[in-house]
């Protein structure tokens, strides 16, 4: 259970996903926010107002996905850090990074799961400079499309010594 | 003596909205600090802030602090005194401080206090060891100092200090092995328990801490599972490393000014502790003086600016420095509040808030026999 745990459970993550015609089309933000908090920097964040206006600070932010380009500006906005894009086109996943050593283009980086177990190696393919993101990094990785919903974080650093 | 229209007790978030709002009129405002920044709690704060992103959340404790003294340093208006410590309140209304090493008097026509929280200890075997910390130590050691407290950590409390003081460690290269907790559930937001939790870090709800192990030092604590009753499972013990054990069991109001300034002070859990009756505009039951922030009820920093601003704006308008505009100004900030407060987190403290509004309290101020 989430608030045991801290993982969300399957039933938790039934509410985000969006449907695979959606993710068909290309990048999509997924927000793992799931209990109401007063918080709400992501709604500010969103270019495309994709993410409804929060009638209430407290309400669990809303993602319209159909409108939603996946342009990944919410992810370093989230002081939660629990938004992620996932691209089943490039089969591509973008996460916030808050630790040293920021990963490079080209590095392999761990996969680690909801729970911090290490699950699949990956590439990284992009990475958003922190600088600019008042020291976010936001960084994308490469994985098979099974991974996708899987993986939440990365470890940097082992494998490439 | 140094008289001035209004004196602010504390530079956190809450003392420097509030020098900043009453200052806006043109009153006379000084606002003191213990330390030698101005900042309280958010000079420590390297996460972004969640919150309301109106008072600043999504940017970083640390950059609200600096934007909030930069605002105080282009009022000239505001006099800050760093290194100022409030050490008594005295019936003629006049403040006592010790500042550059010399005892000094404020008398102000309104006095705001807003000396936030202290941390709360645990009591377990062998607490006393060196390595036993608390959750502000740990984060004054990292994050203005640069020092590591050590290498492995325990943390105790998944209150959104413990769990947010656990990834600050994991940052700072430190392993967290576990976070404990008595309560059946994580205490704190969901998202920040999942930030660690996929860095790795276990977080046992319903455990406590039985001891900590060590001869010098502490080598690792005893934890035990917890049952329904909140009773140690007999034979569920299991023995943790660290070098370090890290509280972070709650923080309580720092009231002990307002009890020596006779504000009724009432013990209110919901708030943490002995907290001010007062009215909606933050004046407590004495007419010159105001509260703000977690010495009136912890709660967070967007909370704590919104009172400051409240307190502040109403204590200059008190002493004939109006605009026009005020009540409207502090309908909006109070609404503003109001909102904040309309979730989970919020109802309880609107509880609480409701036992301390003047009139509505009707049991014994438990420091009336001090008089
Ligand atoms: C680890 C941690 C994480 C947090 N994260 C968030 C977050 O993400 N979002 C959020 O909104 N809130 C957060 N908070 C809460 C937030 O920091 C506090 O609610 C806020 O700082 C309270 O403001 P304050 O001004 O009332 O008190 P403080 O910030 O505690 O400031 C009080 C000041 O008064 C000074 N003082 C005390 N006594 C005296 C005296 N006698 N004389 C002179 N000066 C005195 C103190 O030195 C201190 O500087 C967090 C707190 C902690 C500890
Ligand atoms: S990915 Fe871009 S479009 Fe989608 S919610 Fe985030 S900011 Fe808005
Ligand atoms: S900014 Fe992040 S934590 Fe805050 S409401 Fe939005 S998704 Fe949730």
């Amino acid at each position: 259970m989430l608030e045991k745990t801290g993982i969300p459970t399957s039933d938790d993550l039934k509410a985000i996903k969006p449907d695979k015609e959606r993710l068909k089309k290309g990048p999509v933000a997924l927000i793992e926010c799931f209990r109401k908090i007063p918080c709400d920097p992501c709604f500010y964040s969103c270019p495309f107002d994709a993410i409804d206006e929060f009638k209430d600070i407290n309400d669990i932010p809303n993602l319209d996905y159909e409108t939603c380009t996946g342009c990944g500006n919410c992810i370093a906005s989230c002081p939660g850090l629990a938004i992620f894009v996932v691209d089943y086109n490039k089969n591509t996943l973008s996460l916030p990074y808050e630790f040293l050593p920021v990963p490079e283009k080209g590095d392999l980086v761990w996969g680690l799961n909801r729970a911090g177990k290490k699950v699949k190696k990956a590439e990284v393919v992009r990475v958003k400079d922190p600088a600019k993101n008042d020291k976010t990094a936001v960084v994308t990785i490469k994985l098979p499309k099974e991974y996708l919903m899987e993986v939440r974080n990365i470890e940097v650093g082992e494998l490439n010594g | 003596m140094i008289n001035t229209d209004i004196l602010v007790i504390g530079g956190g978030p809450a003392g420097m909205t509030a020098a900043i709002k009453a200052s806006e009129s043109g009153a006379q405002v000084i606002i003191i600090e213990r330390y030698h920044e101005l900042g309280g709690q958010l000079i420590k704060q390297t996460h972004r802030f969640f919150g309301s992103k109106k008072e600043q959340a999504g940017i970083r404790g640390i950059s609200i602090a600096q934007e909030l003294t930069e605002k105080i340093e282009n009022h000239s208006n505001i006099r800050v005194m760093t290194e100022a410590t409030a050490e008594g309140y005295y019936e003629d209304e006049v403040v006592t401080i010790s500042h550059e090493n010399k005892f000094k008097k404020i008398k102000a026509k309104k006095v705001i206090i807003a000396t936030g929280a202290s941390e709360n200890m645990l009591a377990f075997e062998n607490n006393d060891l060196p390595g036993v910390y608390g959750a502000g130590a740990v984060q004054t050691l990292m994050n203005l100092y640069g020092i590591l407290p050590g290498e492995k950590v325990i943390m105790v409390g998944a209150g959104n200090i413990g769990l947010i003081v656990s990834y600050q460690l994991l940052q700072a290269g430190v392993d967290v092995e576990a976070v404990i907790e008595a309560a059946p559930k994580i205490g704190g937001y969901l998202v920040h328990a999942s930030k660690i939790r996929r860095a790795g870090v276990p977080i046992y709800t319903s455990h406590s801490i039985k001891k900590a192990i060590g001869e010098n030092s502490v080598q690792g604590a005893e934890v035990v599972e917890l049952n329904d009753n909140w009773e140690m499972k007999v034979g569920t013990e299991k023995v943790i490393e660290a070098d370090i054990i890290c509280l972070a069991v709650g923080l309580n109001p720092l009231s002990d000014l307002l009890i020596q300034a006779e504000c009724e002070v009432v013990y209110t859990p919901e708030l943490g502790g002995d907290v001010p009756i007062r009215d909606e505009n933050l004046k407590t039951t004495k007419d010159h003086i105001f509260v703000a922030g977690d010495v009136a009820g912890i709660e967070e920093a967007t909370a704590a600016m919104l009172e400051g601003e409240i307190a502040g704006l109403k204590a200059v308008s008190e002493i004939g420095y109006s605009n026009e505009n005020i009540f409207e100004e502090l309908n909006r900030l109070k609404t503003e509040l109001n909102k904040l407060r309309s979730g989970p987190v919020g109802k309880v403290i609107k509880n609480g808030i409701e036992k301390v509004r003047r009139g509505n309290y009707v049991g014994k101020n438990r420091y009336s026999h001090l008089r």
